[in-house]
């Protein structure tokens, strides 16, 4: 067994297509592990820790080989890489005629080709902002998928875009849906008449997800990158987001969607929205606050529309005997953050890689004995690397460990569906399931497992299939992921405060008195 | 009503330009979404810092449209022809030459071969050890860019006070440039020959060629005006010229407008016949005025704050310097890189010296490497092949900010010449720019090697978009 590691300086691939040359390379006969992608400090420590040796001089720019086989193995894993990056490269250089143009390198250039009127940038998140400024000045709003863009750029952005009179949806914003054309991760909905402005991308797929199945659509969805509500960014964006909506015809309610937001800042969009002559709801996260099912049917009550019984699949799983600790892994943030504000007034402390608050925050290794919620799509953890809604692997190898943990109780996952998102992403996460479950019953113990899945009939990849897909393995699967939430919560409740989610229509159980009744 | 918010982005049928990776391209592509994606490639190393402040500064965009509006509006008549004593007001011992600033001690062979031939054709040593001694001992002596004094010269570019220089006006801008007589290919002093035969030629120029040059153009400025030098760069790139290694059209044309006053001048028979002759049979007889007009481009458009356009390229055979409109007269420098491409007889790729010239001036105002698709014919002087010339005009409208107004390439549907390179393009997408350009031989007194291609150290540009940013932060 040998291990091959090489750098190769001056070539660039994107973490998606990498991650596909690296299955296409572990595929090859022979090769027991391989990895292929570009050495930021994340993919360095994931190679290095399956054990291969990198040199200290990788640097960011540099492509890093790391292939485990014998020697036929390694042989037959480079031919596999050398045909995946031709194949990539072949793609990228199709202008060969006499006298055509090459591609065109800058976002500036291919607006400029294009007279495209929409803009959208998911480079590294270090060059995002000079992209995005290309954009600014061609006068087309950008949808800036990239993260890791430091909050100064943020508000430079901004302010230029202002000037512009053009919309910055981002940085980190994973969906929007512009005139029902769904950009990013997104789902395929109705087209309606709520309009939504979404400072959080898995936040907004649930809200728009649950609107679709309670029969309401959308006119736009206008996201504002996670940090617009933070006292730094101050809601630059949201407040243009708003105006554009307050003056589209074809949008009739508004719903704010965020993570928790400073409360200045909330305060003095709520006053803002309040002279712009359309109703604003506001699904804002925090503590004491709505969860976002519980904003959604306000929502629907304001717009006159019955409130439907959520759907929900699999059949009740039993709670393992000793209780044990809630494992949320997500790939959505704000599904993360939601999951916390919940399971943390019944369970207490929840540590995790985006705390609810400081001091509740986990080490580098992500390990906690107690209660542990992790966002694998938080910017630490996906420098490099595509976010985990294309590329599970992270979240599979931390499913498998929590498997054999005696300390994990119940495992709370979530699944969002849509454009953007993993093309069939069920069946790899019910293997995936099914061998967690299997693992702990060998190991002597019971692992229940919730997943929320947000998704719609219409999405490529089918909210019922997959549903079924994940409950045939097992797991309990709700639309809601505040169900979802809450139903994990009881199976690892100990204080007698259970209560049986899973068999209440609604979702919505007796505790959540204290957090509705916002006015709208 | 006012007009919709975000330009009527809502009420619009969406189509996007897209950068970084190609799933959410094909995601929208899936939704029947027109989609043009870039070809995204990560920045020079170490720039994302600069760039996004130089990006973000508020001034930049209107900063280089006006430099590209100045550099497309400047003209260039020629004027006048005259000593360079009096036209540039050089005193003895004070030599220009090509490129940055340079000491006789770092020059590469050819500058040094040229400052030793303008010694012995000033007098100041009889022989080339007494020359190449004194410029050593530096006494007396004063090495300056042609740039600073707003001229420039092709290869060495060396002139000395008696050497005849052709005087261009810009009157949009009120500029004035100034080049040197081309001597004609082979050994010459412009590629560091020395040698009597070089020597002679000179002061045949200074004597003979020079003056009827100056009644030639005196008497057409009387009778006609001065000759637009712009009108025929844009009439030579549509004969298959790019103006700076192929000046065919470019010459018979400037020759066309001479010769009813050359032959006129008041000289012997013998000197005008010779005088005629000579220009005619130099195919770069057009490249020492095209280099003035694309230098009084050029500094129309420098000195414009917050711009990021190349305002000078040029090299003196040792290093590559550029200068910047927005960051003054400041030259970034990096070692001058050797060309590739076809050599003359036995010479080969070792008897190259490294790029030298102040003639990627013509690249820096838009044509050259720059306007190649005009000049497919070139590629068998300097290698590639016709799609390659095609090639490397399209590339270039990557890193201009623009297109001229008036220098335009037929095949391309008459599109204007890439112009106006952008610091800040070049670093993101490490595109450099295109030079054609001679080859001389690298040790002194030999000459011309070759003709090829060539391109700017990176580091001329990552420092001037450093200095950008240091100026705007």
């Amino acid at each position: 067994m040998a291990d091959h590691v090489e750098l190769r300086t001056g070539a660039y691939y994107d973490s998606v297509s990498l991650m596909q040359v690296s299955r296409s390379v572990a595929a090859a006969p022979g090769v027991e592990a391989a990895q292929v992608a570009m050495a930021t400090e994340l993919n360095l420590d994931v190679i290095r820790g399956m054990g291969f040796d990198v040199p200290d001089t990788a640097a960011p720019n540099d492509l890093v080989v790391a292939i485990r086989g014998d020697d036929a193995g390694v042989a037959s894993g480079q031919a596999a890489l050398d045909a995946a990056l031709a194949g990539l490269r072949s793609a990228a250089t199709q202008s060969a005629g006499l006298g055509e143009a090459p591609p065109r390198r800058t976002l500036g250039g291919a607006v400029a080709t294009s007279h495209a009127n929409l803009a959208l940038v998911s480079v590294p998140g270090r060059h995002a902002v000079v992209e995005a400024f290309d954009a600014i000045h061609a006068a087309v709003s950008v949808m800036v998928f990239s993260d890791n863009v430091p909050v100064e750029d943020e508000v430079r952005l901004k302010d230029a875009a202002a000037a512009a009179d053009v919309l910055v949806m981002g940085p980190d914003c994973g969906t929007a849906v512009v005139g029902g054309v769904a950009l990013g991760f997104a789902n395929v909905v109705r087209p309606g008449s709520v309009g939504i402005v979404a400072a959080s991308g898995t936040g907004a797929q649930q809200v728009m997800c649950l609107l679709d199945a309670a029969g309401v659509g959308i006119s736009h969805c206008l996201g504002v990158g996670g940090r617009d509500l933070s006292s730094a960014v101050a809601g630059r964006s949201t407040r243009q987001a708003l105006a554009a909506l307050a003056a589209d015809p074809a949008t009739e309610t508004i719903v704010v969607v965020s993570k928790p937001p400073a409360p200045e800042v909330l305060a003095d969009l709520e006053a803002y929205a309040a002279g712009l002559g359309k109703p604003v709801h506001w699904a804002t996260l925090g503590t004491g606050r709505p969860d976002l099912t519980s904003s959604v049917e306000a929502l629907l009550a304001g717009v006159e529309v019955p409130v439907p019984a959520w759907p929900r699949w699999g059949t009740t799983s039993e709670p393992g005997p000793d209780g044990g600790s809630l494992r949320g892994l997500f790939c959505g943030g704000t599904l993360a953050d939601e999951a916390m504000l919940i399971a943390s007034r019944q369970l207490g402390d929840i540590r995790s890689n985006i705390p609810l608050r400081p001091g509740l925050g986990l080490g580098r290794d992500l390990r906690d004995a107690g209660h542990v919620v992790i966002d694998f799509g938080d910017d630490s953890l996906t420098q490099g690397r595509a976010h985990p809604m294309i590329d599970p692997s992270l979240r599979l190898e931390r499913i498998a460990a929590e498997a054999v943990d005696p300390t994990c109780g119940v495992l709370l996952l979530d699944l969002v569906l849509g454009h953007g998102a993993h093309p069939d992403p069920a069946p790899e996460l019910a293997r995936a399931i099914r061998a967690a479950r299997a693992a702990a019953t060998a190991g002597g113990r019971v692992l229940p497992v919730v997943v929320s899945v947000t998704g719609t009939e219409s999405d490529p990849q089918r909210l019922g299939s997959c549903a079924t897909v994940l409950a045939e393995a097992g797991a309990e699967v709700f639309l809601s992921n505040a169900a979802a939430t809450r139903r994990a919560v009881a199976l690892v409740a100990r204080d007698g405060s259970r209560t049986d989610s899973g068999t209440e229509s609604s979702g919505i159980g007796a505790e959540q008195d204290t957090t509705t009744g916002e006015g709208h | 009503m006012t007009t919709q918010p975000l330009h009527g982005l809502l009420t619009s049928e969406v189509s996007v330009a897209a950068a970084g990776v190609s799933l959410f391209a094909d995601a929208l592509r899936a939704q029947a979404v027109p989609v043009t994606e870039a070809a995204w490639q990560p920045p020079m190393p170490g720039t994302e810092h600069d760039l996004a402040v130089v990006l973000a500064d508020a001034r930049r965009q209107a900063a280089n449209a006006e430099a590209l509006r100045r550099m497309t509006a400047a003209g260039a008549d020629l004027v006048d022809v005259r000593p360079a004593s009096e036209a540039l007001g050089l005193e003895r011992g004070t030599f220009l030459h090509a490129g940055p600033p340079i000491s006789f001690d770092r020059a590469s062979g050819p500058l040094r071969g040229a400052l030793i031939g303008a010694m012995l054709l000033e007098g100041l040593a009889q022989t080339a050890e007494e020359a190449e001694a004194a410029l050593e001992k530096g006494d007396g002596i004063t090495l300056e860019p042609c740039h600073h004094r707003d001229a420039v010269g092709p290869m060495a570019g060396v002139v000395s006070p008696s050497m005849w220089v052709y005087e261009l006006r810009d009157d949009v801008h009120d500029n004035t440039s100034w080049c040197s007589l081309n001597e004609g290919l082979g050994k010459v002093l412009r590629y560091g020959a020395y040698g009597p035969e070089v020597v002679d030629r000179l002061r045949w120029m200074n004597a003979v060629l020079g003056p009827i040059l100056q009644q030639a153009v005196r008497a057409r400025v009387d009778q006609q005006g001065p000759i637009d030098i712009k009108a025929i760069i844009a009439q030579m790139l549509q004969m298959g010229d790019e103006g700076h290694n192929r000046n065919r059209a470019g010459s018979l044309m400037l020759l066309r407008e001479l010769l009813p006053t050359m032959i006129t001048a008041d000289a012997s028979s013998a000197d005008v016949a010779e005088a005629v002759r000579f220009s005619g049979a130099n195919e770069h007889f057009f490249l020492n005025l095209g280099m003035p007009a694309c230098k009084l481009s050029t500094l129309a458009a420098h000195g414009i704050p917050g711009s990021s356009v190349v305002t000078t390229m040029a090299r003196n055979g040792t290093d590559f310097g550029i200068r910047v409109s927005g960051t003054g007269d400041a030259w970034f420098t990096g070692p001058a890189n050797t060309p590739e491409g076809l050599f003359l007889g036995s010479y080969g790729p070792e008897d190259a010296n490294p790029d030298i010239g102040d003639s990627a001036i013509t690249e820096t105002a838009g044509i050259g490497g720059f306007a190649m698709a005009a000049a497919p014919a070139i590629v068998r002087f300097v290698g590639g092949d016709v799609p390659f010339a095609l090639r490397a005009t399209q590339t270039m409208y990557e890193i201009t900010v623009g297109e001229h107004t008036a220098y335009q390439v037929p095949i391309l549907e008459f599109r204007g010449t890439p112009t106006g390179i952008d610091v800040a393009a070049v670093a993101r997408t490490g595109i450099l720019p295109q030079i054609n350009t001679g080859m001389a031989g690298r040790v002194a007194g030999t000459g011309q090697v070759g003709a090829g291609l060539v391109n700017p150290p990176a580091e001329c540009f990552t420092a001037a978009l450093a200095a950008l940013a240091r100026s705007t932060g």
